[in-house]
């Protein structure tokens, strides 16, 4: 994967984009999701033409005989096709017709498989044929879903694959003292929930040792891309790291003595792109809560002192096997 | 040490559990001399709260003597009596520099639960679920009680625990539900549920200042304790008056300037609409059975205000908007900010202005715990509140 988009969330914020103000504005709900919209709405069209304009050869390359009530259905199809394509690209918020899709994907299988009951099929065209539906089917279906919900200021997916991940917590302490603890990187492990150690390895730079998924080790030089005393801290991941990323924190004094905001923005390009990110939402990983979570206990320790705890990690507060009193 | 845990559903049984240690330099660990069963551990025990798990320790009303302390605890020693507030305060964020403790931004290590269900978290809490941060509770024989330099309450020699025990939750929680109503001369104030919080919402309403106070409840023994301890001026048996009826005419026609609903989720309702309710709940159309909420709502005169400190947990169907809307009542409510009472209703307490353990009617041992609940729950023997010594 290309460099380009890492580092980009320290020049956006450097360009004043980062303000929640600009994200909301844009609403941006991940350009990749529209740009995939477009692409399924000409095929859509490409397809529903082919099957209006030559239902006989579409047929058979699909491995059904060009006879009887096939070449009707074909251009029933057809039409069916033009209209979800002609509906995605003529909507701004195309959900609706890429779930169109969807349903119409469900309707081929289904005419693919009392296809297989004919007589005189290719049994291996209609194989290779469900297949491509099916996948098209997945990939209609991920669209929807992407595009049908409001986007989210936590977290987006760029159009290049990274994803961008922001959150924001107030603090009761001045932005001083909140800007030295985040400024001495060898306090990280403590709120930062999978950083295991951070060793300084030059005046700007520092090796970090984490957990990733799965338990395995992720190892990375950092370094530090801007800092202005008080207000912000940048840095970017160096080299050829599983976790390629960029960020920066920002403490900002809240009105009228209310503490210091503070905004964290990170953009990492998961090794594998947009599908990698993808396959992490669907189970159930969510970055930008690991963030939240981060975020939850820098503010206890800069406001009690402590990270809080509910009781002792190693010894619970749990009935002992041996049961009743 | 022996410990009161949930094992499921309307099952808990004391058990040998681990003794709790010191976890944070702020902690201190609390031999308990006393502890009760809360009306809102009754939602506990009837699987009403969710994330719940089996052996949980509950209990959220305790006191004891002081057996040790984390370095940074400055001010209690071992030996000090001490009162513990049922919402665990940090002290240092804005919410607990407003005031408003039981909202602590930072004490409640599961707060994403709660922000789930409920947009953003609460403080923390003893033995309440995980949801408001799966501390063990107070029905013990010791507890960890975190930030203890900011929350427990030093007890003055000579005070009996019964004066003392019921400032951790049910005294303050009551005076707050009346605080709320912000109580003017010549005021009346409707009560729904006497059980303890209720009796002692009566009692705080007419310390400050209410003409009347109208207690309403389903059980004999209960309206009779409200009449005769607490203050109440009229009593009323919804099983046997109507409400809204016998309201509008005890307030001249305009009805209560102010209701609190002391019942929260489990409200019962006799007839159709009772059994409908409880349909509901069951097949979780809604969370909460909301009839004494409503009433409320419908009942309290133009102007006025509703004050809730029955527990609610999730969603309720059929809300009057429209009466709340329409008629400019204002609703007031929250898990008590116990921390902001416990000082000030001490000293009514040493004055004599109120004596507390009015609400006691059964003292067990801990071992009995399971009884305890039991009988709370059924109001076998006129149980009104059950105090455990460990």
């Amino acid at each position: 994967m290309a460099t380009r988009g890492v580092g980009s969330v320290v020049e956006m914020a450097r360009r004043g984009e980062g303000d929640s103000d600009a994200l909301l504005r844009r609403g941006n709900r991940g350009a990749r999701s529209e740009q995939l919209a477009a692409g399924l709405g000409w095929f859509s069209i490409g397809l529903g033409v082919a099957e209006l304009v030559a239902p006989h050869a579409v047929a058979r390359a699909i491995g059904l005989k060009g006879r009887g009530v096939t070449p009707a259905l074909t251009r029933l199809c057809g039409l069916r096709e033009v209209a979800s394509g002609a509906g995605i690209l003529s909507e701004r918020r195309p959900a609706a017709w890429v779930w169109s899709r969807v349903v119409g994907d469900v309707m081929d299988l289904a005419l693919l498989a009392a296809g297989f009951a004919a007589r005189g099929a290719n049994r291996s065209r209609l194989a290779v044929a469900t297949a491509a539906v099916a996948g098209v089917t997945v990939v209609d279906a991920l669209c929807a879903q992407e595009l049908a919900g409001p986007s989210r200021v936590s977290v987006q997916t760029t159009a290049e694959g990274t994803l961008r991940v922001r959150r924001r917590t107030t603090v009761n302490r001045p932005p001083d003292a909140l800007y030295r603890f985040w400024r001495d990187f060898s306090n990280a492990p403590r709120f930062m929930q999978r950083v295991e150690a951070v060793q300084a390895s030059g005046e700007r730079r520092t090796h970090w040792r984490a957990k990733g998924p799965a338990g395995l080790a992720v190892e990375w030089d950092a370094e530090l891309t801007e800092e202005r005393p008080g207000e912000l801290i940048a840095w970017r991941s160096l080299g050829d790291t599983p976790f390629r990323h960029s960020g920066i924190v920002r403490f900002e004094p809240a009105p009228a003595g209310r503490g210091t905001v503070v905004t964290v923005e990170m953009e990492y390009a998961p090794p594998g792109g947009a599908v990698t990110a993808t396959a992490a939402k669907l189970i159930g990983y969510a970055p930008e809560q690991q963030l939240q979570e981060d975020l939850r206990r820098f503010k206890q320790i800069m406001e009690t002192g402590l990270v809080v705890m509910a009781q002792s990690p190693a010894e619970p507060s749990r009935p002992l096997a041996s049961g009743g009193a | 040490m022996r410990a009161t845990c949930w094992m499921g559903k309307t099952d808990v049984r004391v058990q040998q559990v681990p003794e709790p240690t010191i976890v944070n330099e702020r902690d201190a660990i609390v031999r308990i001399s006393s502890t009760a069963i809360c009306g809102s551990d009754l939602h506990l025990y009837n699987g009403f709260v969710p994330t719940m798990q089996s052996g949980d320790i509950v209990g959220h009303e305790f006191m004891g003597e002081v057996v040790e302390t984390g370095p940074a605890v400055q001010n209690l020693k071992a030996g000090d009596r001490v009162v513990v507030p049922f919402p665990i305060a940090c002290g240092a964020c804005a919410q607990c520099r407003r005031g408003l403790f039981s909202l602590c931004e930072n004490t409640n290590p599961n707060a994403w639960m709660a922000e789930k269900l409920w947009g953003y978290s609460p403080a923390g809490i003893y033995g309440y679920s995980h949801l408001t941060g799966g501390y063990p509770g107070g029905q013990a024989e010791y507890a960890r009680v975190p930030f203890a330099d900011v929350n427990p309450l030093k007890i003055p020699a000579g005070m009996a625990d019964e004066q003392a025990l019921f400032l951790s939750d049910i005294l303050p929680t009551g005076y707050m539900g009346a605080e709320m109503c912000n109580i003017q001369p010549g005021d009346t104030l409707a009560v729904w549920g006497c059980g303890p919080v209720g009796q002692f919402a009566i009692k705080s309403a007419r310390l400050l200042g209410a003409e009347g106070v109208i207690a309403i409840d389903r059980f004999p023994y209960r309206l009779r304790i409200a009449r005769e301890r607490a203050g109440a001026t009229e009593t009323i048996n919804y099983e046997e008056i109507d409400i809204y009826d016998a309201l509008k005419d005890l307030t001249g026609g305009r009805g209560p300037d102010a209701c609190i609903d002391a019942v929260g989720l489990e409200a019962h309702l006799p007839g159709a609409l009772g059994a409908y309710g409880r349909i509901k709940q069951a097949t979780g159309l809604e969370s909460d059975r909301p009839h004494a909420l409503r009433e409320a709502i419908m009942a309290c005169r133009n102007g006025g205000t509703v004050s809730i400190i029955g527990v609610y947990g999730g969603f309720i169907d059929k809300f009057p908007i429209g009466s709340l809307m329409n008629r400019s009542l204002t609703i007031k409510t929250g898990q008590c900010h116990v921390q902001r009472y416990m000082k000030p209703l001490l000293e009514r307490i040493q004055k004599g202005e109120i004596d507390p353990s009015f609400v006691i009617t059964h003292r067990l041992r801990l071992d009995e715990a399971a009884r305890g609940y039991d009988m709370f729950l059924n109001k076998y023997d006129d149980c009104l509140k059950v105090v455990l010594t460990p």
